[in-house]
């Protein structure tokens, strides 16, 4: 493999690395108020407003079953909008985290919901606020599954990330596409996957290991 | 999104909490010298839920309850008598539909959000699964409503310690809840729900999950802190176990309504309602052996035996009533169940005899003038 390749694969693992970076950042500081609402909201809940929730359900769901590439094309205004421009790295950080908030809103809305009713019950009885519940009792208690809901996040970002080629966001999907499939260079397509598959391990193993760690249900030999 | 607001900072009197002895003027419990006032008072309480398919159901109907200072009242029902209800109306989780919850003076009610919160750090409450955060320690569980009551770092570090100490934790501050056992994680329980010194602890069905040994030390816990601390301790359960050894006062439950209530060793010993008869009866030494519930029945026939419950109460507890009843009567007792039991702390026996039917009458004079409850329970042949 030639030492140019050699650059043109690591230049591309940056890009990657920056895009789902910053997206999965952008997407958690939206998605976890989101989801966190979306958990508390429902009739008879901490925050309930059933109507709100319906509707922002509504919207989540919506987002989420736009086609990505669809989704990168549709917005092109907005990106233009928010990133100056439509084209490029930092443009193409807009679409993934539109796609990516409604999915960990969803996420942690799952996480959240799992905590144990008696423990908001157990800090209701001692006089805490809704927003004490969400803060010292769900968030805490929700974590390990939280954790594990952001890593399932940014694997799939790594995969959407694929996509991004589309408006120039560069990567190592556009990496494969440009080289591997348009120039006919199977070593290339080759080690774009491999440094793919490389890196979702990554993020999952040390997932999981956050999560195992955060997880105090279970006794620790 | 008014009811989402923080309410205004309200400082809790740290002086008021925490600096202990709270319950002492003197050399004595400031509660032996308090007359017995309500802490907790229900007045007219009903409770009707919306059922599922649009009936409503209702949970409490018109039920008075009245809680002394310092005492210790055990709710006991069946499942779905409405006891879950009654306890969450005293601290404000469920609203009555119509009525007073009184605590402390105050209409829990009628109070607002904000007021309520800060009314509910007077009233503990206790959990039949403990409700711990898997995620604090021991020592972060208990410590976690003083910081929600805005107490500082070492204030809050001082009060849990004293809480550890008062419930036997102390080397166990560190330890997660999954690696405590049941018993340890009530005390937790208990530690939490004492750490804003509040004047009425609720304990829902504290001791159903736990086993028998367990259970006992935990109500030894709960009395203790009722004798030493003057709380006043509201309790539901279905267990009689728990009722006998802890309360000094029961409210029987069923159907929503409260069907019997007063002193317990009174309302044990002489049952009125067929529900409380129900609840003794699933008590060893009340209920009668097969061979004998099997051939009993309602009428008499010729020389069928009359059986006989005898309740021996308080000072006639020991006495030797059966010798006496051969000696002065000539009337032989079959002795065909019994028991000495403790209740409330006093004494109350149990026996079940089978006399001749033609002797019925004059056994049952015989017993009465010596002040014993009797009850034919039926006749064998």
């Amino acid at each position: 493999m030639s030492p140019e390749m050699i650059n043109l694969i690591a230049a591309s693992t940056g890009e990657t690395l920056y895009m789902v970076a910053v997206s999965a950042l952008i997407a958690t500081l939206f998605g976890l108020p989101l989801g966190v609402f979306l958990a508390t909201s429902g009739k008879g809940e901490l925050f309930a407003a059933p109507w709100v929730n319906r509707v922002l359900g509504v919207v989540v769901n919506a987002t989420r079953s736009t086609p990505f590439i669809i989704l990168v094309v549709a917005i092109i205004p907005f990106t233009r909008l928010i990133a100056g421009t439509s084209i490029g790295t930092n443009a193409a950080i807009v679409p993934l985290t539109i796609a990516a908030t409604p999915f960990i809103a969803r996420l942690i809305e799952g996480a959240i919901r799992e905590v144990d009713q008696g423990l908001i019950e157990a800090a209701r009885a001692f006089g805490a606020t809704p927003l004490q519940i969400v803060l010292k009792v769900l968030i805490p208690e929700a974590l390990p599954g939280i954790v594990l809901g952001l890593t399932l996040a940014i694997v799939s970002l790594l995969g959407f990330s694929a996509m991004v080629g589309a408006v120039g966001g560069g990567g190592l999907g556009d990496l494969g596409i440009r080289y591997g499939y348009q120039r006919f260079m199977p070593e290339m397509m080759l080690a774009v996957v491999v440094v793919l598959i490389v890196l979702v391990q990554a993020v999952q193993s040390i997932g999981d290991r956050l999560a195992r760690r955060l997880n105090k249900r279970i006794r620790h030999a | 999104m008014a009811h989402v607001s923080d309410p205004p900072k309200m400082k809790v009197s740290e002086g008021e909490l925490m600096n202990a002895p709270l319950g002492y003027i003197g050399d004595t419990p400031a509660h032996r010298l308090i007359p017995a006032q309500p802490v907790v008072r229900l007045e007219k309480v009903s409770k009707t839920f919306p059922g599922r398919d649009g009936q409503a159901v209702t949970a409490l109907r018109e039920t008075d309850l009245a809680v002394p200072q310092g005492s210790i009242l055990g709710v006991i029902g069946r499942s779905g008598a409405g006891k879950s209800t009654l306890i969450r109306l005293v601290n404000g989780l469920e609203k009555p539909s119509s009525g007073k919850v009184i605590v402390d003076g105050a209409d829990i009610a009628a109070l607002p959000e904000a007021a309520l919160r800060h009314a509910r750090r007077s009233i503990g409450m206790i959990f039949q699964h403990f409700n711990l955060l898997s995620s604090r320690t021991a020592a972060q569980n208990i410590a976690l409503p003083l910081e929600v009551a805005g107490f500082d770092k070492a204030e809050i570090r001082t009060r849990v310690e004293e809480l550890l100490a008062l419930v036997g934790l102390s080397d166990k501050r560190n330890r997660y809840p999954s690696e405590l056992s049941g018993g340890q994680k009530q005390r937790v329980g208990i530690a939490r729900a004492l750490a804003t010194k509040p004047k009425v602890l609720l304990s829902d069905e504290a001791t159903s999950a736990l086993d028998p040994e367990t259970t006992r030390s935990i109500l030894d816990l709960l009395a203790r802190i009722n004798d030493e601390l003057g709380l006043t301790i509201l309790l539901i359960t279905h267990e009689m176990a728990v009722i006998r050894n802890i309360a000094r006062e029961v409210a029987v439950i069923e159907g929503g309504h409260i069907v019997e209530q007063g002193d317990v060793f009174e309302v044990f010993t002489r049952p009125q309602h067929e529900v409380t008869r129900s609840f003794l009866a699933d008590e060893s030494g009340r209920a009668l052996p097969p061979y004998v519930s099997s051939r009993l029945r309602p009428d008499a026939t010729s020389r069928s035996q009359a059986v006989i419950r005898i309740g021996f109460r308080g000072p006639h507890a020991t006495d030797p009533v059966l010798a006496r009843l051969a000696r002065d009567l000539n009337i032989e007792a079959n002795i065909l169940s019994g028991s000495v039991d403790e209740i409330a702390g006093r004494p109350f026996g149990t026996l079940v005899v089978g006399v001749p039917e033609t002797s019925v009458s004059t056994t049952l004079d015989f017993l009465k003038k010596h002040g014993l409850d009797t009850e034919v329970l039926g006749y064998v042949a």
